[in-house]
């Protein structure tokens, strides 16, 4: 059997930390657009709201991690292009507008770029026991049972 | 390092794996010995919390969503204990016949597969679920597509004891589905075989593997590993593989089979699937009870769809539901009246769509959405909203129309606005859980990787059973497809082990 390719062992170290304090307020920003009802959440809540984004993003390769990082220096910067300020200064009409832009936009690149994003956010926050209750999700381990 | 050997080793644990395992554990009270390395954890029972993101987190790759490298779509695998049994709905069809005789593998037929089949049928339990323990949203599926005049079927599932926790793709909490990490690993267990987990296999040599063990996160869930975490080298005079359609090709590139298996890692297709929506105008009972009871499979060949009933997590639904903001969120705090049907496109192999690795041996899936594809996914959401609003539904959520949002009052007009839908990659939530191909069965290495009894060609000691023999795409759900192919190279391990051990 020929030679093969080096393997790099699976990493079983925790990585720091994954969205650097500046960029955590353009990424609650982005939750607050993908999830209006992110507005109503406590200190607590937005707490554990970025644990469960960490703990995610953790397990994910480093490249992940620096191209999430990229991306979200872009959402901030971008709009001075179109509207003359950055993201976190925007209006909620008009990050929502940005955000439909990135979505829709013809890059495939772009649109996937945006997709992740708004997948963490939506992780995020529904990942949360509190937001399933809140939308009436009670699963229970007894199935039928619990109903009553 | 520490050195270890065998005379059978096999390479996870799922449909694949864990039917070897089973099949081949008889041998051990000859003396054999057999292994199963699993890459995943053994949780306990107690450890399945039925909560999304830590269940997602412990039994699936990537937690469930393995993104592909157009990052257009995510793959969700098990990776655990039972490999992807642990974690689907239990959903066990027989392959169906046009099938088998589409991929034309020589010695290949159903009048073989079929009694294989049916044995695990029998062994994991297999059944119609009882009316009784069928839910709203499977029953509202059934009703619109009676009034359509569409033949829906029933799935035969492999419960016992279900409760109706709603939660088997985040693994039974119950113990109640009947996949390998209940039946044939316990089994292979009882009769000799060893199984490790937190165990990968990093590459394979003549007779003999390279593999890391993990040790055991603090915090994590799960057994630690019986082996000492670290590289072991472990001798073996047969090796099967079983990691399934991203990881079994995967391993065997990055073990240098490609030059001489030009067809490796080729082939690979998965019923890239997508969510439906629709809200009732009532409450109706959907995260409690069996999620996947019936489908409808009449399209597969004329308009390339299959429909299931499904129910999802908040993450998942969240996840699926296109688009964000306010009309999002209106979605979401609609959960409790919510119907949902996976569309799932009947894909065939493209010379595009394989598996590879990359610089680090990690496996890449290259994955294009062809025109077939495309117009399967339309297709199957025309359907779906038609079976929503016969149902009683109110509006319906069609992840590539604009807008996204058709109501009960357009309900007549659903093919016209699923022809102006626009499927953007990227923009529409696709996500694929049947993934198949890569190390297809055939006559040659000019068109395939493995022989009909998933022996790689050219080499005697190393086996294929997975559904990455598959040729094609198999258009159902495949495990039980899988156990029989697994069947069948346990028999010929076992007919040649005189030769072999």
């Amino acid at each position: 059997m020929p030679a093969r390719q080096d393997v790099s062992k699976p990493n079983s170290v925790t990585p720091p930390m994954t969205i650097p304090a500046p960029l955590r307020a353009v990424f609650h920003a982005l939750v607050y657009t993908i999830v209006p009802g992110a507005l109503n959440l406590s200190g607590p809540d937005w707490e554990g709201l970025d644990q469960l984004v960490d703990g995610t993003l953790c397990t994910r390769p480093p490249s992940q991690r620096r191209q999430l990082r990229l991306l979200l220096r872009l959402i901030q910067w971008l709009p001075v292009l179109r509207y003359g300020r950055s993201f976190t200064s925007l209006s909620p009409d008009k990050r929502a507008a940005f955000l439909s832009y990135l979505e829709d936009h013809r890059v495939q690149l772009i649109r996937c770029g945006f997709f992740a994003v708004r997948t963490l956010a939506l992780l995020g926050y529904y990942g949360r026991p509190e937001a399933g209750r809140e939308i009436g999700y009670a699963p229970d381990a007894r199935g039928w049972e619990a109903l009553g | 390092m520490t050195r270890r050997a065998y005379d059978i080793v096999i390479i996870g644990s799922g449909a694949g794996g864990g039917t070897v395992a089973q099949e081949l554990s008889p041998l051990c009270q000859q003396g054999v010995r057999i292994a199963v390395l699993e890459k995943g954890p053994k949780l306990r029972n107690e450890e399945f919390t039925g909560r999304e993101l830590e269940m997602a987190q412990a039994l699936y790759e990537d937690g469930g969503a393995f993104l592909t490298a157009e990052r257009t779509m995510t793959l969700a695998f098990g990776s655990t204990y039972g490999g992807s049994t642990a974690v689907y709905t239990g959903t066990s069809l027989l392959p169906p016949e046009r099938i088998l005789k589409r991929w034309n593998v020589p010695g290949l037929t159903l009048v073989d597969l079929e009694p294989r089949a049916r044995k695990y049928m029998a062994e994991n339990n297999v059944h119609f679920l009882e009316a009784q323990h069928i839910n709203e949203n499977n029953r509202l599926f059934v009703e619109g597509c009676r009034r359509l005049n569409y033949r829906v079927q029933q799935f035969p599932v492999n419960l016992k004891g279900c409760r109706g926790s709603g939660l088997c793709n985040l693994g039974c909490p119950n113990q109640a589905k009947q996949g390998t990490n209940r039946v044939q690993l316990p089994q292979a267990e009882r009769n000799g075989v060893e199984v490790i987990t937190r165990c990968e296999v990093l590459r394979i040599s003549e007779r003999a593997l390279s593999v890391w063990v993990s040790p055991k996160p603090p915090a994590a869930r799960g057994e630690p590993s019986a082996w000492e975490p670290g590289e072991c080298s472990v001798e073996a005079k047969v090796i099967v593989v079983c990691g399934g359609a991203v990881n079994t090709p995967a391993l065997l590139l990055r073990s240098g089979l490609g030059r001489r298996l030009p067809r490796l890692g080729q082939g690979f297709t998965c019923h890239p699937a997508f969510i439906m929506v629709a809200e009732h105008p009532r409450p109706i009972s959907n995260f409690v009870g069996h999620p996947k009871s019936f489908y409808l499979d009449e399209f597969a060949e004329s308009e390339r769809f299959v429909l299931e009933t499904c129910m999802y997590f908040p993450f998942t639904t969240a996840k699926a539901i296109a688009g964000f903001g306010q009309e999002h969120s209106r979605w979401m705090a609609a959960f409790p009246r919510l119907q949902m049907i996976l569309v799932l496109a009947c894909d065939e192999a493209d010379a595009y769509n394989r598996v590879t690795i990359d610089g680090h041996g990690r496996p890449v899936i290259h994955y294009r959405f062809t025109p077939d594809v495309i117009r399967g996914l339309g297709a199957g959401a025309a359907r779906s909203a038609k079976i929503f609003f016969a149902a009683g539904a109110v509006r319906a959520h069609m992840p590539l129309g604009r807008p996204t949002t058709i109501e009960s009052r357009d309900a007549g007009r659903v093919d016209r606005i699923a022809q102006r839908a626009e499927f953007k990659p990227g923009k529409v939530p696709v996500s694929a859980a049947h993934l198949q191909g890569g190390c297809a069965m055939g006559s040659g290495s000019e068109d395939s990787v493995t022989d009909s009894y998933g022996r790689v060609h050219g080499i005697p000691w190393l086996f294929v059973a997975d559904s990455s023999l598959f040729p094609n795409s198999l258009q159902i759900n495949p495990y039980l497809t899988i156990m029989a192919l697994a069947d069948r190279a346990a028999e010929a391990i076992r007919e040649q082990a005189h030769t072999l051990l």
